[in-house]
């Protein structure tokens, strides 16, 4: 019930601006811009031919293996950069000036790299998660308590020991919060990649609408169920700070 | 008495902005094997720095500690330091914090231990379980072996600090102030916790302290510091056999004689 009631307001202002927008193309009587009844009998015909199945699979599995790689990637790397020193001084500069490039910069040279296919928009996503995944694990190696190495310094445990008892426990929140930085950079990426090139995916649908005779209906439904899945994606990294081993963090 | 401790002549400056702080200046004395010795001084004279200095966790700039007649260089598992912000580890259960230091290398700590379960070798996890829950029960944590420590109140962190040190059968027990964190009542309390776990198992003890009341309830030699560049001041004896009245007229004359050391009490 209090649930029910908190999140009173946010439906009520979804549905003014709905409200709002239905009276919009009214007044204007729009020929092109679709009322928001459009939108759902649009979503409802791309249901029924399957197609948007088929583009939300696509984004997802890009996303998928783009983030998936730069998770394999980001976390050896950045735990590394934590703990020696020399590493963090080598690699650190060139990651803070590649971190700032927007991943659409990097768009021109995976067409000339990767061609239009999928391997495009899967480094375009690798490269935009992959930085914010290592600084946060970086971060998160050099914000360990003193007191807790001292006392593994102390009990004199193997280095084994202490990268699974100490080191891994402590940075695991950090790397959470990179994790969901970097999966909410994947997707807004994934949507943009596929505007430019490819023959699937959300992006290349909202594309495709519009320039397949001006379905305003599709372009807007493609938009959001892009924001509904990005908010799920979202939810799921965020349920993983309720796991056992990350919960410590968040319990004071 | 065996001596367990040397220090001899330990010299530490830091660097600062206005060129090197000398903090502690020539320190020397010794510590039996089994004593119990408080170290108290003035708030920021250089207590935690000899402190870390005999522990091995900071090299001093000259002189040396020698355990068993052996120089220290770097801390190891002989001798465990409790701090007074402590350090059991958030992410870890009671059980696992006390099996901690039990992981990898048990080996000579260990083979002194007798009529405590599983101390043949410790090497199995059967073992350190045993050992675990063994010490929890000790310090009387029974029944908290599977919380995690922000379920547990400052107290019985302390506890688990402690067991989680006497499982490795330390030889020495380096304590940097460990209960001025804690209320005055649980203070208290864990003091005669102390007292009790140090009567069954008689560990080397070394207590760093402002709190003049606690060293003399708790020690056997009360050294007091000078305030920066750390000097030993003065060497006091307490005779009194355990349990202790610390509201004595000797315990009392006691505590006024360190307290007018330290400059804080004017005669009355």
């Amino acid at each position: 019930m209090n649930r029910i009631k908190e999140a009173l307001p946010a439906v009520a202002l979804i549905a003014v601006l709905i409200a709002a927008w239905w009276l919009a193309v009214y007044l204007t009587h729009s020929l092109i811009f679709p009322t928001p009844w459009g939108v759902v009998t649009g979503t409802w015909e791309l249901l029924r031919n399957g197609t948007l199945w088929d583009h939300i699979g696509a984004s997802l599995m890009r996303v998928g293996a783009g983030f998936g790689l730069a998770v394999c990637f980001a976390l050896p790397l950045g735990l590394w950069m934590g703990w020696v020193r020399g590493a963090y001084r080598t690699l650190n500069p060139l990651f803070q000036i590649l971190r700032p490039i927007s991943p659409i910069a990097w768009i021109p040279i995976a067409i000339l790299w990767f061609g239009v296919g999928d391997t495009s928009p899967i480094f375009l996503i690798f490269i935009s998660s992959v930085f914010p995944m290592i600084v946060q694990t970086t971060v998160g190696v050099h914000t360990i308590e003193k007191r807790y190495l001292r006392a593994a310094e102390n009990f004199g445990v193997s280095r084994l020991t202490l990268f699974k008892q100490v080191v891994i426990p402590a940075v695991l929140p950090q790397v959470l919060v990179g994790m969901r930085i970097g999966l909410g950079v994947a997707w807004l990426v994934v949507v943009a990649a596929e505007m430019i090139a490819l023959r699937s995916g959300l992006g290349y649908m909202i594309m495709d609408s519009r320039n397949a005779g001006n379905r305003y209906d599709l372009v807007i439904a493609g938009m959001i169920i892009i924001g509904l899945i990005g908010l799920s994606l979202d939810t799921i990294m965020r349920m993983l700070e309720g796991i056992r081993c990350i919960r410590w963090r968040y319990a004071h | 008495m065996r001596t367990k401790i040397e220090i001899r002549g330990l010299k530490k400056s830091f660097a600062s902005d206005k060129g090197p702080l000398a903090v502690v200046d020539d320190v020397s004395f010794t510590v039996g094997d089994g004593e119990f010795v408080a170290v108290v001084g003035p708030s920021g004279c250089g207590k935690s720095t000899l402190m870390n200095m005999m522990a091995g966790f900071i090299q001093p700039d000259s002189g040396a500690v020698l355990i068993d007649g052996v120089p220290r260089s770097k801390p190891d598992s002989k001798g465990i330091l409790i701090s007074q912000q402590g350090s059991v580890f958030p992410w870890l259960t009671v059980r696992e914090n006390l099996m901690f230091g039990l992981n990898g290398h048990v080996g000579d700590n260990r083979s002194r231990a007798e009529g405590i379960p599983g101390s043949a070798n410790g090497a199995t996890r059967d073992n350190r379980i045993a050992i675990a829950d063994h010490y929890a029960q000790i310090v009387g944590l029974k029944g908290f072996e599977d919380s995690f420590p922000h379920e547990l109140s400052g107290g019985m962190l302390k506890r688990t600090e402690l067991a989680r040190a006497l499982a490795v059968k330390p030889e020495i027990l380096y304590m940097d102030e460990p209960f001025s964190a804690l209320d005055a009542l649980m203070s208290l309390r864990m003091r005669n916790e102390l007292l009790r776990i140090l009567a069954q198992e008689r560990h080397t003890t070394l207590l760093i302290t402002h709190d003049v009341e606690e060293a003399i309830h708790l020690a056997d030699r009360i050294v007091v510091l000078s305030p920066r560049p750390t000097r030993i001041q003065a060497v006091f004896d307490v005779p009194y056999p355990h349990p202790r009245k610390i509201s004595g007229p000797e315990a009392q004359q006691l505590r006024v004689t360190i307290l007018r050391e330290l400059g804080v009490e004017r005669e009355e």
